[in-house]
């Protein structure tokens, strides 16, 4: 079977989805959210790189490059904040995220 | 091998980068700094944007990175805000005991952010612009490191956002994939025949990332939790330079890069403007917390202002009002919101910040002066003649009735006699309600921000040719 661009185009949507559908109906723990804020940026990153080949341009694989740049420094906020909020708070369960009501 | 680009366009960011980082130096290995590194700050602020005003048009960075009338009119706002962020917050560091330099730092951080978003020419800048600004805003919501609210706030926004950047990452992707290309002009050119069903599928994920950084309706939700969480200047500094930033981000990728399926967009951004004015207007009445009817009524705005990007049906002069209409709009937004922020800021009694706005009743009485510009204030978000914020709707509104979109200014009109009822009952409550304690005396930089912003609004409408000149300037070089 030859893999074409339709697929990686399917398994990055999968895991797209996967990560949105992670952050909406994860009720338990907070480090799970930032686990699926990564598989999203996983996701655009496979669009990135397949259409990169398959148009046979390089501009695709620098952006994937600094996407990956800027997720790393957004892991590292992402946690820094996360450590701030469980001394204040003691719990990074999502359902105690609720001392202002939307 | 091609050429080293040109750095010149770039020398207000350059500047505030080197600065941020000296800074960072100053604070790290002097004792005591804060005063300093904040005084610094503002002063980098304002020389960028003397930079801002004289640079000539120009494209570098092979064509990511554009200075031009609009990038200038807009750039200048963002700074405007960012200074006077910074420049309100001083009296609360000092009487909060948060001696921490590191404020100043980030919010001259996340203005380089901005002014990228603002030049951006290609996806990948709008990527990096956006992200620059947005990392060191996740940071600074969460700044009061012993305040529960304001790292929930931090971590709800850090949350939501990084979901946003993911999406709007999603949509660059697909109109890169379907069009082959990151730059806005070669975005244009490709879908000047109509997108396929990709690209509008990537409009679609790119908007929706935008519309939460404006925090426009079905991304709104993080605006009031993050506004009352986070300490108050900082939420003055949200309300202000950031919708500058996001809103001209929106409609430099809307005009720049999506001439050619304008009816597929302005659908969206119907339906966007009508549900945030809405919700604006209807969900600010119940509030009881000031900075979160703050919130409410920036999502309503917000509403406003987008009326003036969905009448840009075509190119030439009805494609100038409509960007025109946006233009005025955000520039007023900007005065009154940190005229009233410089209101909220000067809540103050002996024990402390009160934001409740029951905490306002008969200020009329105990500090009548702050009470007229409040007052003064709320009618102009209100949109009553002869204020600016009426003409900033007048013009947005002319612009819909212009492009044909009847329903749309109607609706907006009425959004905003629902949204005067709750900014008049603020009115009544400082003038008709029993005293409640006096206030602390205002300090002085609160007052020359509520003096300046008042007397903009108040006296706009005497000479208002500067401000509706370079409007119709900088939206005349997008077209």
């Amino acid at each position: 079977m030859i893999i074409t661009l339709g697929h990686y185009l399917s398994v990055a949507a999968v895991l797209f989805t996967l990560g949105i559908l992670g952050i909406f109906l994860n009720r338990k723990n907070v480090i799970v959210i930032l686990m699926s804020i990564e598989l999203i940026l996983l996701a655009v990153n496979i669009n990135l790189v397949a259409f990169s080949t398959h148009l046979g341009d390089i501009v695709g694989q620098v952006f994937a490059m600094l996407v990956l740049t800027v997720a790393a420094a957004e892991a590292a906020i992402g946690l820094a904040i996360l450590v701030v909020y469980y001394r204040n708070r003691g719990s990074i369960a999502v359902e105690d995220i609720n001392l202002m009501k939307g | 091998m091609t050429p080293f680009p040109s750095l010149v366009p770039a020398l207000p960011e350059i500047l505030l980068a080197l600065g941020a980082m000296t800074l960072l130096m100053i604070g790290a290995y002097r004792e005591d700094s804060t005063k300093l590194v904040n005084i610094c700050a503002i002063l980098l602020l304002i020389v960028a944007m003397l930079i801002v005003a004289r640079l000539p048009d120009a494209t570098t960075f092979g064509g990511s990175f554009v200075i031009d009338s609009f990038a200038r009119f807009m750039k200048i706002l963002a700074y405007v805000g960012s200074a006077s962020a910074i420049l309100m917050s001083l009296h609360y560091q000092a009487r909060e005991g948060q001696r921490a330099f590191e404020f100043a730092i980030l919010i001259v951080l996340s203005a380089i952010g901005m002014g990228m978003m603002i030049s951006a020419g290609d996806l990948i800048a709008l990527y990096l612009g956006l992200e620059l600004m947005s990392l060191a805003l996740y940071v600074v919501a969460a700044s009061n490191r012993d305040s529960t609210r304001s790292t929930e706030a931090g971590l709800k926004y850090f949350v939501l956002g990084a979901l946003s950047s993911g999406m709007l990452l999603y949509g660059c992707s697909l109109i890169y994939g379907f069009t082959g290309t990151v730059s806005f002009a070669g975005i244009a050119k490709a879908s000047a025949q109509g997108g396929g069903i990709g690209l509008v599928f990537g409009l679609v994920f790119l908007f929706a990332g935008l519309c939460f950084k404006v925090s426009a309706v079905p991304f709104h939700m993080w605006t009031p939790d993050v506004y009352e969480g986070a300490p108050t200047p900082i939420t003055a500094f949200f309300a202000a330079a950031p919708k500058v930033a996001a809103i001209a981000l929106f409609v430099r990728v809307a005009v720049g890069a999506f001439p050619g399926i304008v009816p597929q967009w302005q659908q969206i951004l119907v339906f966007v403007a009508i549900a945030s004015m809405a919700l604006g207007a209807f969900s600010a009445i119940g509030q009881r917390n000031i900075k979160r009817l703050m919130a409410y009524s920036s999502i309503g705005h917000m509403g406003f202002a987008l009326i003036g990007l969905a009448s840009v049906s075509s190119g030439g002069a009805q494609g100038v009002l409509g960007v025109q209409g946006v233009l005025i709009y955000i520039a007023i937004y900007l005065a009154m919101t940190l005229g009233t922020f410089a209101v909220i800021l000067s809540m103050r009694r002996a024990d402390g910040m009160v934001e409740q706005i029951s905490d306002l009743s008969g200020l009329a009485r105990t500090n009548p002066a702050l009470a007229f510009f409040l007052a003064l204030l709320l009618f102009s978000l209100a949109g009553i003649p002869p204020l600016a914020g009426f003409f900033a709707k007048y013009y947005v509104f002319l612009a819909a009735i212009k492009a044909g979109l009847y329903t749309l200014a109607v609706l907006g009109v009425l959004a905003s006699v629902v949204g005067a009822y709750y900014y008049l009952l603020i009115v009544k409550i400082m003038y008709f309600d029993e005293p409640a304690k006096g206030f602390e005396p205002m300090p002085g930089e609160l007052k020359a921000v509520l003096g300046v912003a008042g007397l903009f609004n108040l006296l706009f409408f005497v000479y208002p040719a500067p401000l509706l000149n370079a409007a119709t300037t900088a939206a005349k070089s997008l077209f």
